[in-house]
């Protein structure tokens, strides 16, 4: 064994260990608290500067830049909401963690789940609008934040024709096995609500006859949705 | 040591006249800003390797022992090491900032030397307390660097974890005071040597004050806590 036991020790020198982390942790306490502020969010460096920086690590720099962007998120202490940000830099920042890390969800994940998640619809559509393209870029990879995108667009924005729009891309452009199927499905409800009852059935009515509908209970639910349709368009 | 001051004095001086060449506009401002960067980081590095570098080779060499075997207390030789790396951390602190003296106003060159003589000594104590528990190059100067890394994003992981305060979850609550108890024993090395007292604002003498407050306990702590680990030491 290596070491002397405890007794061993001088107690002058335990003693003014005790001291010395208690009087640390004193001045530890009188610190400033450390707070962020919307407004210190800084211009994104370049993406060259970025891959520069790398030093051939790009997913660590874009999940360490992911953080370093958390510490304006969560504004601890300070109360300061997103819509606080600047949402200009805010996009540019999280474009360029994107192009370190296509493959990243975090970023998209962010804009469309707390970003765009803000009473200021203007900065709302501007996130939904960065969530839209970068979801062009990977449909399979990205369809689950253009999805919750289409929810807002809905429900918190009330614009159905930008509902639509990504309800189509959706439709579309996502072919992923794993994507439920009403993530495909999305559109004819959409229509509906907006009143374009025939633009709905016949949607319906391609979905149902395409194929793409696999599970039972979507196709069923489907063809009753349809039915009531047709019911609706002979009333009118 | 000193050859690696000179070449990393030649490396700033290279680094300042790039930059010279590369700004279009405030061009002392830049130069002032990576340069200061640079000699802190590298500073703190060269008094890091120094201390585990030349207590390793005691140990090796046997000059512990022999210094032990002496009629004189453990603390002694200990309180020495300590005097005698931190008067090389503050001649460093002295060198490293004298070309800055041609980028920024000689008073704020002065603070901020202070403020990273500050630095350098708590930094020597620290290698001083790893080398002694770890006895090894590598694990003491791997702990260090950790250490220094961990006291200067310390800020930025309290703020993340801050925001866990407001959760009703248990497993954040814990997360946040875990990083509170972390932070309670670290030093503030973000809020020492900033760059900004060069090129923005000088420090109030309130944050110098501070400073050195914080130097002052670090480094009883750090040296206390290496009495102990020296103390419990079969040699």
């Amino acid at each position: 064994m290596r070491e002397r036991p405890l007794a061993d020790v001088p107690r002058w020198v335990g003693a003014g260990l005790a001291l010395a982390l208690a009087l640390q942790i004193g001045v530890a306490w009188l610190q400033p608290r450390p707070s962020a502020r919307a407004e210190d969010l800084g211009p994104a460096p370049g993406a060259s500067t970025l891959r520069l920086a790398a030093l051939g690590e790009p997913i660590a720099l874009a999940n360490l830049l992911m953080l370093y962007l958390q510490a304006f998120d969560y504004q601890a202490g300070t109360r300061v909401p997103y819509r606080n940000l600047d949402y200009d830099r805010l996009i540019d920042w999280l474009s360029r963690i994107l192009e370190l890390d296509p493959a990243g969800q975090y970023p998209l994940m962010s804009a469309s789940r707390l970003y765009a998640d803000i009473p200021d619809a203007a900065k709302q559509r501007t996130m939904l609008e960065f969530v839209y393209r970068e979801y062009l870029k990977d449909p399979n990879r990205r369809w689950p934040w253009l999805a919750h995108a289409t929810i807002l667009a809905k429900h918190r924005l009330k614009d159905l024709p930008l509902a639509r729009k990504y309800a189509t891309a959706l439709q579309q452009h996502t072919t992923a096995p794993e994507a439920p199927g009403w993530v495909r499905q999305m559109e004819p409800f959409i229509l509906e609500e907006m009143n374009e009852l025939e633009a709905a059935r016949v949607l319906i009515g391609g979905l149902l006859a395409s194929g793409q509908v696999k599970d039972r209970r979507d196709y069923e639910l489907l063809g009753r949705r349809l039915k009531e349709l047709e019911q609706r368009l002979k009333a009118k | 040591m000193l050859w690696l001051v000179g070449v990393l004095l030649l490396v700033a001086a290279a680094s300042a006249a790039f930059l010279q060449q590369v700004a279009i506009t405030e061009t002392a401002r830049i130069q002032a800003a990576i340069i200061a960067a640079l000699l802190r980081g590298c500073a703190g590095f060269l008094v890091a390797a120094f201390v585990v570098m030349s207590m390793v080779r005691e140990f090796n060499d046997k000059v512990l022992e022999l210094m032990l075997a002496q009629p004189w207390p453990r603390a002694a030789y200990l309180f020495g090491k300590f005097v005698g790396f931190s008067a090389a951390a503050l001649l460093l602190a002295a060198i490293v900032s004298v070309p800055l003296a041609l980028l920024a106003p000689a008073s704020r060159v002065a603070v901020w030397a202070l403020s990273l003589a500050c630095e350098l000594v708590i930094l020597a104590s620290m290698s001083l307390f790893c080398v002694i528990t770890l006895t090894h190059v590598v694990p003491a100067l791997a702990a260090v660097l950790g250490f220094y890394v961990l006291g200067r994003s310390m800020t930025a992981i309290q703020i993340i974890a801050q925001a866990s305060e407001a959760s009703q979850d248990w497993a954040d609550r814990l997360a946040s005071w875990i990083v509170q108890g972390i932070a309670a024993i670290l030093p503030r090395f973000d809020l020492m040597t900033q760059t900004a007292w060069l090129v923005d604002a000088p420090p109030a003498a309130g944050a110098i004050a501070s400073v050195l407050a914080q130097a002052a306990v670090y480094t009883a702590l750090l040296v206390t806590a290496a009495q102990f680990d020296l103390h419990r030491q079969n040699l």
